[in-house]
């Protein structure tokens, strides 16, 4: 699959998303659309229910839409089969989620190797490369370690771990710092920033942590299923 | 990714611990209950193979080689006349009634083999000697009645005398032989004199063993005696499948046992099925996580059904070789009924395989309904 250079990395342009049926049916997103920019961290904030997770799951492809276009780096996913958006996120898209959704049957070597694993890549080559990104995360010595013998934090350390070590362009980042402390919130965000953002990479982070807005390079503001404006972290505490 | 399958379910202690016993017991129960089932099938063809001839000859009723149905001694002389046939020889076979030096009785299946040739004579003798058989009141006991007169106190060797029907009997050997469906043991003689041992009745053939002629299949031979008005024949093998046939309709043995392996089959579906089940469930979360980093249905599949099968392979050896190991450890004390051909373990085989397909397919259901965007609730 070929696609042109792009400098917009996700383009979300009148987006509409329902969940049910017929009386039942509830519309998540009215006509959503943003832009994501290639090097920057792009925070998606609103009240509950507006639909930030939604629009979040559109544009890593895990929801497919009712209505509209969502192109990420130059690809339609629209216009993809169901298997070459699996490759697509595979292959592009690093995930960190709210609850953190490391196995706990895993080591944090072995749950951070997943997604090399995951492209077919030999055990000890990801495992090495695994390695390697959480000691860059400070978390050398604690590699033999499972999810429930680490803390919130270093936990947390560990998916980010997961959604670098394949180098992917676009990182997806659910409620990062819900469930840690203020501080432990803040060391995380800094050190997401720091290893995950560059130049050819994209990190969108959906939250309502207020603590965090000032790590945004912009900021989407959602309200009722729709983006109503898109400011810049000094600008939005003023809003 | 079928190493983090392998460690996602070795390392859930608890329901890989479960799951294995649960198929293992299956297997367990499944393998020692049709090894029984077998040994028990094959105490009633014990005769069958204890006398080893390839064709044998009964009145046209007899459905079983233990139901006699007595014939005239005519009927070698008329099996011998058939085209064919290399040697036809009588064989007595009967339950009689041994009196022990202490005045206790114990029932015996008494076999009478032709005087000259002593076919059908036992293959081990463990002391003593088979040609001995031809002095007076000389008879071959099997080891079995050794034990049964051990129990009772009585030591049983070459030399020791007893009673068959108030006629003495001189043990001259002692032999190896299958054990009976009765547990009588084998006292082996020559036909004549079982003829002394037998009450009298008019009619004390109980069989014509035969063999083919070379160039002559034991089948032919079989088909060529039936023209004979008035008897059967059969090949050995054809008449221990009829022997098997005859107790699996006639008897509640099979109902018996097959109870207890259907329920075997359902208690490995209940607890395989179910915490199999409650695996998959609680790893939906990260099954799902895996499908929104890129893992295809394809991937998923492929390490739900390594994980089924794992624990399947795993609990069926333990069931098995405990059942072997059962085994092993009983027939060392006597002849219990156990016998587990290769066909027990291949059919408790299917049978997990069945168990964990249909466990592994709940799980997969699951998890091809699972929607990647979950992991984001």
């Amino acid at each position: 699959m070929s696609a042109a250079p792009v400098e917009t990395a996700v383009r979300v342009n009148g987006v509409v998303k329902s969940y049910g049926r017929g009386e039942t049916r509830t519309l998540a997103l009215k006509g959503a659309s943003l832009e994501a920019r290639f090097g920057e961290l792009l925070m998606i904030v609103g009240p509950s229910g507006c639909g930030k997770t939604t629009l979040l799951s559109v544009i890593c492809g895990t929801l497919d839409v009712d209505e509209g276009a969502i192109e990420v780096f130059g690809h339609d996913l629209a216009g993809m089969s169901t298997g070459a958006i699996t490759k697509f996120r595979g292959e592009n898209v690093g995930f960190i989620f709210q609850q953190f959704n490391l196995i706990p049957t895993l080591t944090a070597v072995e749950n951070a190797s997943v997604p090399l694993l995951l492209r077919g890549e030999p055990t000890r080559r990801a495992e090495a490369r695994a390695a390697a990104v959480l000691g860059h995360m400070g978390l050398g010595g604690r590699e033999r370690s499972y999810p429930r013998e680490l803390s919130g934090g270093q936990q947390q350390r560990v998916a980010i771990s997961r959604a670098l070590v394949h180098e992917p362009r676009l990182i997806i980042c659910d409620e990062p710092t819900a469930s840690l402390d203020a501080a432990t919130g803040q060391r995380t965000m800094e050190l997401l920033k720091e290893s995950a953002l560059r130049p050819d990479r994209c990190v969108i982070v959906v939250t309502h942590d207020s603590r965090i807005f000032h790590f945004a390079d912009r900021i989407a503001e959602m309200e009722d299923g729709r983006v109503v404006g898109v400011h810049l972290p000094k600008d939005f505490h003023h809003v | 990714m079928f190493g983090v399958a392998l460690k996602m379910l070795f390392r859930d202690r608890a329901k890989y611990a479960m799951l294995v016993c649960g198929l293992a017991f299956c297997s367990l129960l499944m393998t020692q209950q049709t090894s029984v089932f077998c040994g028990l099938m094959m105490w009633t063809t014990a005769t069958i193979r204890n006398i080893g001839a390839p064709v044998w000859v009964m009145d046209a009723k007899v459905e079983q080689v233990n139901e006699v149905i007595p014939m005239r001694r005519i009927e070698v002389e008329r099996v011998r006349s058939v085209p064919g046939v290399q040697w036809a020889v009588p064989l007595y076979l009967g339950i009689e009634q041994a009196r022990l030096g202490d005045g206790s009785f114990q029932n015996i299946q008494l076999t009478g083999l032709d005087t000259g040739t002593l076919v059908g004579r036992p293959m081990k003798i463990t002391a003593g000697r088979i040609e001995d058989l031809r002095l007076p009141d000389a008879v071959i006991i099997d080891q079995v009645g050794v034990e049964k007169f051990r129990s009772r106190g009585i030591t049983l060797e070459v030399g020791t005398t007893f009673e068959i029907n108030d006629k003495a009997a001189r043990v001259v050997a002692i032999c190896q032989s299958s054990r009976s469906f009765l547990g009588q043991p084998y006292v082996f003689t020559t036909y004549d004199r079982a003829m002394e041992y037998a009450k009298p009745q008019r009619k004390q053939l109980s069989f014509v063993l035969a063999e083919p002629q070379p160039g002559v299949s034991p089948e032919e031979l079989v088909s060529r005696i039936n023209l004979l008005r008035g008897v059967r024949a059969h090949t050995a093998d054809a008449l221990f499948w009829d022997t098997i046939w005859w107790y699996i309709r006639n008897t509640g043995i099979p109902i018996s046992f097959g109870t207890v392996v259907i329920l075997g089959v359902i208690v490995g579906i209940a607890i395989a099925g179910q915490t199999f089940y409650l695996f998959i469930y609680d790893n939906l979360r990260y099954l799902a996580a895996l499908k929104a980093m890129g893992a295809r249905m394809t991937t998923l599949t492929a390490m739900v059904l390594l994980q089924a099968f794992s624990v399947g392979f795993i609990g069926y050896g333990l069931g098995v070789g405990l059942t072997a190991w059962f085994g092993n450890a009983v027939l060392a004390k006597g002849q219990p009924p156990f016998f587990m051909p290769w066909q027990v373990p291949v059919f408790v085989a299917v049978v997990i395989v069945f168990i964990c397909s249909f466990s592994a397919v709940i799980g997969l259901i699951k998890v091809a309904r699972l929607e990647p965007a979950v992991v984001f609730k």
